[in-house]
């Protein structure tokens, strides 16, 4: 079931544009990971897809959800980095979206299962700027899945993080994968992306590549990648 | 026996309405800034108050040489407001730009403003005003009715707006795109926390003067986050402490004759060194 569907896009801001003829689509329990140089239109793109930066030209359309339902993971803001807030209140932010003012009884629990579901419940009352960068990641992934569990859109989930923290990101971001959460994630790490992905879009000033992860390793692009993915 | 004086000397200047009500204003304004003070420094928006202030000083000299000079709050509350929502707007899109225009509209209206005192004003006085405008002054002390109750329904207004929109607060501040992603309309809360400033900073600038706002807004923020870690911790001591410190400074300004501005700020200053220490030496014990 197609969940998103992206029809020769062209992407911009300010009335530049960054990226063009961009069609590809993504189906309910796909891993997509979008990869490409700084300033190929990796976060113009998440920007149009969570509606904050419409596109130029061409369609971006929901089946099933609306744009309301994706769950973001976004980049750290130097703002965050001494926020005073305990990590509770931060995920159960995550319900804001469904609720008018206040948080229901239901949005509470389901806050309370979602932190849970990553392991930080004993984390609940700890402020979020004294947690480690792997940890506050945990509490956005979690923020991210009371706000939409069908669909969520990670914008470089493990920059930043030890190559332990990495690894354990990655597998938590599979975990969710494998239990029916589509995925679609914005990163550097091409090696990773071959790893555990299961479609891939290689973004340039025009795309370079979409389609299945095993497809893309048969590409030139693709295939200077597959030796580090096999490693990895 | 010396307890007993100043109790005295409180018991005899309390008969008066005028201090009752300047005791009341103060508290409730020191209420509101401290309130919003909380949002304002997590979004790095903390010159905001000094500037909007200065912003007030021009549009209140404005207001005395065209002959407002009974109502100027129809001129000085709109020019604020709209001050407000160009800063934070700008402040918004473009990052760097922000400090700079801030710095650049508060020294242009306060430079603007005293070069209208100067030449305009009837007075004799012309400096005394200045100073008096600058850093808060008597006028606390003999406030007409209706700038009371005008103070008391924007204070109810202002804690209203921070508890039926507390959780959209949070949201905003903490995650701005992350809020809009998931349907808030952030750029609406922004201008509503702008608007709320301005009113505040002209209402704030009768207590303790263009100069010092900046105190009551900062200070009590700053103060709760050395202690707390939770924003609801934050929000509701920042309150408690900007009430506190405002009663405090005015008690001790009318007992020792001092200008109730610069009492209120050394007071809240004091007080942000003891949270400081407190917390300083609960975090290194773990």
């Amino acid at each position: 079931m197609v969940q998103l569907e992206c029809n020769d896009v062209c992407l911009g801001y300010d009335g530049k544009t960054v990226t063009e003829h961009l069609t590809f689509s993504v189906s309910k329990g796909d891993y997509l990971c979008v990869v490409g140089e700084n300033g190929a239109g990796k976060s113009t793109l998440i920007k149009a897809i969570l509606g904050l930066n419409p596109p130029i030209s061409g369609s971006l359309s929901f089946q099933g959800l609306t744009a309301r339902q994706v769950g973001y993971l976004p980049q750290h803001t130097p703002v965050q980095r001494d926020f005073p807030a305990s990590v509770g209140e931060i995920v159960q932010s995550g319900c804001l979206g469904k609720s008018r003012l206040f948080y229901s009884a239901a949005q509470k629990s389901e806050a309370a299962a979602q932190m849970e579901r990553l392991g930080i419940t004993h984390l609940k009352n700890r402020c979020y700027r004294e947690l480690s960068g792997g940890q506050q990641q945990r509490v956005l992934l979690a923020r991210a899945l009371c706000a939409a569990e069908d669909l969520i859109l990670l914008d470089e989930p493990v920059a930043g993080l030890d190559p332990k923290v990495t690894k354990e990101m990655y597998e938590i971001i599979a975990d969710l994968n494998r239990s029916g959460v589509t995925v679609i994630m914005v990163s550097h790490d091409i090696a990773a992306a071959v790893k555990y992905a299961t479609h891939i879009l290689h973004l340039s000033h025009e795309p370079l590549f979409f389609g299945t992860k095993t497809a893309y390793l048969q590409t030139p692009v693709g295939r200077s990648f597959a030796d580090i993915g096999e490693e990895g | 026996m010396d307890d007993m004086t100043v109790f005295q000397i409180l018991a005899s200047k309390f008969q008066y309405d005028f201090v009752r009500d300047a005791l009341l204003v103060g508290v409730l304004i020191a209420l509101c800034a401290s309130l919003l003070g909380v949002t304002l420094v997590l979004k790095r928006f903390s010159f905001i108050g000094d500037g909007l202030s200065h912003v007030a000083f021009g549009a209140m000299t404005v207001a005395a040489v065209v002959g407002l000079k009974s109502n100027d709050m129809l001129l000085i509350l709109p020019v604020t407001i709209i001050a407000a929502l160009l800063l934070l707007a700008a402040g918004r899109n473009r990052k760097i730009m922000g400090d700079a225009s801030l710095a650049m509209i508060s020294v242009s209206a306060l430079g603007i403003g005293y070069l209208l005192m100067n030449r305009f004003s009837k007075s004799a006085n012309v400096s005394g005003d200045v100073c008096t405008t600058l850093f808060g002054s008597t006028s606390i002390l003999n406030l007409e009715d209706y700038a009371i109750w005008l103070c008391i329904f924007m204070s109810v207004i202002v804690v209203g707006v921070f508890i039926l929109f507390y959780n959209k607060i949070f949201a905003v501040t903490f995650d701005p795109d992350f809020a809009t992603a998931t349907g808030t309309n952030a750029n609406a809360y922004n201008i509503m926390i702008a608007v709320i400033t301005a009113v505040i900073i002209v209402m704030a600038m009768k207590l303790v003067g263009s100069l010092l706002i900046s105190a009551l807004v900062v200070f009590p923020a700053l103060s709760a986050m050395r202690l707390f870690r939770s924003f609801k911790g934050v929000i509701v001591f920042s309150g408690c402490l900007g009430v506190f410190c405002s009663a405090l400074g005015i008690l001790i300004s009318v007992v020792i004759g001092s200008p109730i501005g610069s009492t209120i700020v050394v007071v809240q200053l004091l007080a942000f060194i003891v949270c400081y220490m407190i917390g300083f030496f609960t975090k290194s014990k773990g």
